[in-house]
C-alpha cells in the first residue's frame, strides 16, 4: 500500500527545505564576508593603499599589486572582448546551425574546462618563453584573455539569441541591411547580457593565482609597462599567506580583493539596469 | 512585362521551402492605388505570397521560387535586384505590432536616416506619417516617449507610421487587425481608406468581413492555389467557385 503524505503537509516541507537551503547559501557568504571583514578591515587604512609593500610585504601597502591588478584586468577584457563578442555574432547572424558552428562552439566550451593552472602552463610556455615575452603583464594579460573568451562567447551568443527575431524581421522590412540592423537593434537590445559576461569575466580575472604566478610573475614593484613583471592582489595574498610572511597583510589585502568584486558587481548591475530601461 | 495598368504583377509563382510547397502557380495583377484582398484559411500561403513581394521570403531556410514577379518594369525576383531598395519601395506591417523599444520619434526616423534621407526633413516625416496613420493627435506630445507604452492600437498604427515613413508606393499589411478591439480596427480600416489615394495596398486577412467591407478586389487562396478573383462586391455575392462560397460562409475556415 503506498503512504502518501497530505499536499499541504508536503508543500511546507518543500517550502522550509528549501527556506533552510537558501538561508544556508546565504549564511556561508555572510560568514566569508565577515571573517575576512574582521580580520581585514583594520588593515585597510590610506597609508595601506597608497604605499607599495616592503620588506617582501611584511610592511608598507599593496598599492602595486593594485596597480597590476588594473593592468592584468583591463588588458584580459580590452583583448578578449572585441573578440568574444564579434564570434558570438558571427555565431548567431552570419552562419546557419552546422557542422561549423558546431565545431568552433564544441572549441568554445573546451577551453571553458580547461583548468587554470593548467591555461597558466600553456601561458608559460608561449607567451613567456616562446614569443619571449617574459613573466610580463602582457604575458598574463593575454592568458587570462584566453581563459574568459569563452565566457564572453557564450553569454554574448545567449544574449543576443534572446533579442525577439521580430526586431530583424522588423528592420528589414524596413530597408536596413543585416549590419545596420545589428549594430543599432540587436547589439543594443543585447547589451544587458553582453555586459554580464564582461563582468563575470572581471570577477574571474580578479581572482585568478595559478594562472598569472605563471605567466605574469610576482614582482613586488609597480609595474610601468606591459613588459614589467607584476603581482596581483589574489597572488599577494596568496603569497602573504603561503610564505607565512604577515597574516594581517594577507587579510588586509583579502578585504580589499572582496570590497573590490563587491563594488564592481554593484556598478555592473545599476549599468545593466540602466541599460535595460534605455534600450527596452 | 506589366501593362501601363498594373502595379505588380505575378506570372505563374510557385514557392517552396525545403519539400514543402506553399504556392502553387500563382498568376495575378494588382492594379495601382486599389486595395487588394487576400483571403483564405490558415497555411493557405497568403502571408507567404505577401513575403516574396517584398524578397522578405529570402529569410526563410531553403526557399526556393520558380516563376517571375514584375513590380512596375522590374523583375523583383532576379538575382540582379537590389533587395535592400526593394523593401523601402515595398513596405510590410506585421500582424503583431512590433515597435522597436526606442522612443516614438527613433521608431519613425531611424531607418530613413539609415536610408539617407536627410536629418532636416526628419521632424516634418514624423508628423506627416503619423498623421497619415491618424496617430498623431493622440502622441504629439510625447514623441520622446518610448514606444512600448503605447496601447496595442496605438502600437500598430505606429507600426504603419514607421512604414510610411519610408514614403513607399507599396504598403503590405498582413493580418493587421488580428490582435486588436473593434474601435483600433476600424481607425485602421479607414486610415487605409484614406492612405488608397497614394498607395498601392494589400491586405491580407483571415476574416472574410473585413475584406468584405475593406477591399477593391479580392483574390481567394486555398491551399496554395488561387481559386478565384474578382471584384469585391461581385466574389462576395456571387462567387463563382463553389469553395469560394463555402469560405465565405463559413462551412469552413
Amino acid at each position: 500500500m503506498a503512504w502518501r503524505l497530505h499536499p499541504r503537509i508536503t508543500q511546507a516541507v518543500a517550502k522550509t527545505l528549501l527556506w533552510a537551503l537558501t538561508g544556508l547559501t546565504l549564511l556561508i557568504l555572510i560568514f566569508i564576508i565577515v571573517n575576512i571583514s574582521i580580520k581585514g578591515l583594520p588593515q585597510v587604512t590610506l597609508s595601506f593603499l597608497s604605499q607599495v609593500p616592503q620588506d617582501m610585504g611584511r610592511h608598507g601597502g599593496i598599492f602595486s599589486t593594485i596597480v597590476a591588478t588594473v593592468y592584468l584586468t583591463l588588458l584580459a577584457i580590452v583583448l578578449a572582448s572585441p573578440l568574444g563578442v564579434g564570434t558570438a555574432i558571427y555565431l548567431t547572424e552570419y552562419t546557419k546551425e552546422g557542422w561549423a558552428t558546431r565545431i568552433i562552439r564544441f572549441g568554445a566550451e573546451c577551453l571553458a574546462g580547461v583548468p587554470s593552472i593548467i591555461l597558466g602552463l600553456f601561458g608559460f610556455v608561449l607567451f613567456v618563453m616562446k614569443l619571449g615575452l617574459g613573466w610580463s603583464i602582457l604575458s598574463g594579460g593575454l592568458t587570462l584573455a584566453i581563459m574568459v573568451l569563452p565566457i564572453i562567447i557564450r553569454t554574448s551568443e545567449e544574449a543576443i539569441k534572446a533579442v525577439p527575431q521580430e526586431y530583424r524581421q522588423v528592420c528589414y522590412s524596413l530597408g536596413m541591411s543585416q549590419w545596420q540592423t545589428i549594430t543599432r537593434i540587436v547589439l543594443p537590445a543585447a547589451l544587458p547580457g553582453i555586459t554580464t559576461g564582461i563582468m563575470l569575466s572581471v570577477g574571474r580575472s580578479l581572482g585568478e593565482t595559478a594562472v598569472l604566478l605563471f605567466t605574469a610573475g610576482a614582482a613586488l614593484r609597480t609595474p610601468t609597462s606591459l613588459f614589467d613583471s607584476g603581482r596581483t592582489m589574489a597572488v599577494h595574498f596568496y603569497i602573504l599567506a603561503r610564505e607565512g610572511i604577515s597574516m594581517p597583510n594577507a587579510y588586509g589585502t583579502a578585504a580589499i580583493l572582496m570590497i573590490s568584486i563587491l563594488l564592481i558587481n554593484l556598478t555592473a548591475y545599476t549599468l545593466m539596469q540602466r541599460l535595460i530601461k534605455r534600450y527596452s | 512585362m506589366t501593362t501601363e495598368s498594373d502595379k505588380i504583377r505575378l506570372e505563374q509563382l510557385s514557392f517552396f521551402y525545403g519539400d514543402f510547397q506553399a504556392l502553387n502557380n500563382i498568376s495575378l495583377e494588382i492594379r495601382p492605388r486599389e486595395i487588394f484582398g487576400l483571403m483564405g484559411p490558415s497555411k493557405s500561403g497568403k502571408s507567404t505570397l505577401l513575403r516574396v513581394l517584398n524578397r522578405m521570403c529570402d529569410l526563410i531556410p531553403e526557399a526556393r521560387f520558380t516563376g517571375r514577379v514584375w513590380l512596375d518594369n522590374e523583375d523583383i525576383l532576379s538575382p540582379d535586384c537590389d533587395v535592400v531598395n526593394l523593401r523601402r519601395r515595398v513596405g510590410l506591417v506585421l500582424s503583431k505590432p512590433m515597435p522597436l523599444p526606442r522612443s516614438i520619434r527613433e521608431n519613425l526616423t531611424l531607418a530613413p536616416r539609415l536610408a539617407g534621407r536627410e536629418r532636416q526633413k526628419m521632424e516634418e516625416l514624423v508628423e506627416t506619417s503619423l498623421k497619415a496613420a491618424q496617430l498623431w493627435e493622440e502622441v504629439k506630445d510625447r514623441l520622446g516617449d518610448s514606444a512600448l507604452k503605447l496601447s496595442g492600437g496605438q502600437q500598430q498604427r505606429l507600426c504603419l507610421a514607421r512604414t510610411l515613413a519610408m514614403e513607399p508606393e507599396v504598403i503590405l499589411l498582413d493580418e493587421p487587425t488580428s490582435g486588436l478591439d473593434p474601435i483600433s480596427t476600424a481607425k485602421i480600416e479607414e486610415t487605409l481608406f484614406q492612405l488608397k489615394k497614394n498607395y498601392t495596398i494589400i491586405l491580407v486577412s483571415n476574416n472574410t468581413k473585413q475584406i468584405a467591407r475593406a477591399t477593391d478586389r479580392t483574390a481567394f487562396l486555398l491551399m496554395s492555389q488561387i481559386i478565384e478573383i474578382g471584384d469585391t462586391p461581385r466574389v462576395f455575392t456571387v462567387p463563382r467557385d463553389q469553395r469560394t462560397d463555402d469560405y465565405i460562409s463559413g462551412r469552413f475556415g
